[in-house]
């Protein structure tokens, strides 16, 4: 009798994450989610105000090339008490950039599990799911939940109205001289 | 009592919320804790406190104080994890209670079209009427948010 060779145990599928803080609260992201990590400051000398109505979590835009980012205040989408974010989060194949207080750590996920199905409101779009870390919960961002298509839509609309009064105003300047 | 009659018999789970007591049945009761850690993190679902962890598992904590009696509880001296019915998923909930439990048990009358949708029904214990919850009327989950959105929306609709 011939005995069946024995299974080996697959590695168990984990991914990096980076622990971050906003507003005191911990929140988890994948970290081949995020492109760049920037401090506010660094940031703050290119970036243009712009005001869509309704959105006050977003008030700067960055302009890369023919890309814009908009800065996303993160205590302001999650509703957490306003701080003066520290460093930016440039997320991947976004146009969110997320603005922080600081980060906590890097870690490894062996786990993520689904938001359970009583969370019901927007937080659905807000997190991929919730970690066990350290006998404690952290709940794991999706990069792509900080603007919805709607806030994008309103965002562009925002930025195309900003364009055209720059554009008059330097029309004007020019006529004046 | 006949072998019939005690056929007939449930069994439920008597729960305790500040002076009043509700049940549950038995077969949606997976266990009874003692309060542990709650992590809290931000969400928009009202009535939802936050997570804690048991077996591994991550269990949302619904807080039913304050639809069922009209004020919150901030005491509690155990979790009731019990399981709760989503449309096509089950998943375990823990609800914060005040007192102890007691298994029963005993017959339900089913509820009347006039009770509150919570009410599955109602059973008499110790010259108490006592309500039989619906766990799943009761919790929050995708069909109350839809019922919600949808209550929103005819409110704007109207003049």
């Amino acid at each position: 009798m011939r005995l069946a060779a024995p299974v080996k145990p697959s590695p168990a599928k984990t991914e990096q994450i980076i622990l971050f803080r906003v507003s005191g609260q911990l929140f988890a992201v994948s970290s081949a989610s995020v492109q760049e990590v920037r401090s506010a400051d660094s940031m703050s000398g290119a970036a243009i105000e712009i005001n869509a109505p309704g959105l006050r979590k977003v008030r700067h835009v960055v302009r890369r090339g023919d890309r814009s980012l908009f800065i996303v205040n993160g205590a302001m989408h999650f509703g957490l008490h306003a701080v003066e974010g520290a460093l930016l989060f440039v997320l991947r194949k976004t146009r969110t950039a997320l603005l922080i207080d600081g980060i906590e750590k890097m870690a490894t996920m062996t786990r993520l599990q689904a938001l359970p199905l009583s969370f019901c409101h927007e937080e659905r779009q807000w997190y991929r799911g919730l970690t066990a870390l350290d006998q404690s919960v952290v709940p794991v961002v999706h990069p792509e939940g900080f603007l919805s298509p709607e806030e994008l839509a309103l965002l562009d609309a925002a930025l195309l109205e900003a364009d055209n009064s720059a554009a008059a105003g330097l029309e004007e300047t020019e006529s004046a001289q | 009592m006949t072998v019939s009659a005690e056929l007939e018999l449930r069994s439920f789970v008597l729960l305790r919320l500040g002076e009043r007591r509700f049940a549950v049945s038995a077969n949606q009761i997976a266990e009874l804790v003692a309060p542990s850690r709650i992590f809290r993190f931000p969400h928009r679902t009202p009535k939802l406190e936050g997570v804690i962890l048991r077996r591994g598992r991550i269990v949302p904590v619904c807080d039913v104080s304050e639809i069922l009696l009209g004020k919150r509880l901030t005491s509690r001296r155990f979790y009731l994890i019990a399981m709760r019915n989503y449309a096509t998923q089950r998943e375990w909930i823990a609800i914060p209670v005040t007192g102890e439990c007691e298994l029963i048990n005993t017959d339900m009358m089913a509820a009347a079209e006039s009770d509150a949708p919570h009410v599955a029904g109602w059973l008499s214990h110790d010259g108490d009427v006592i309500e039989v919850l619906n766990l799943d009327t009761l919790t929050p989950g995708p069909e109350q948010a839809l019922a919600e959105a949808t209550a929103a929306q005819r409110a704007e609709a109207l003049p």
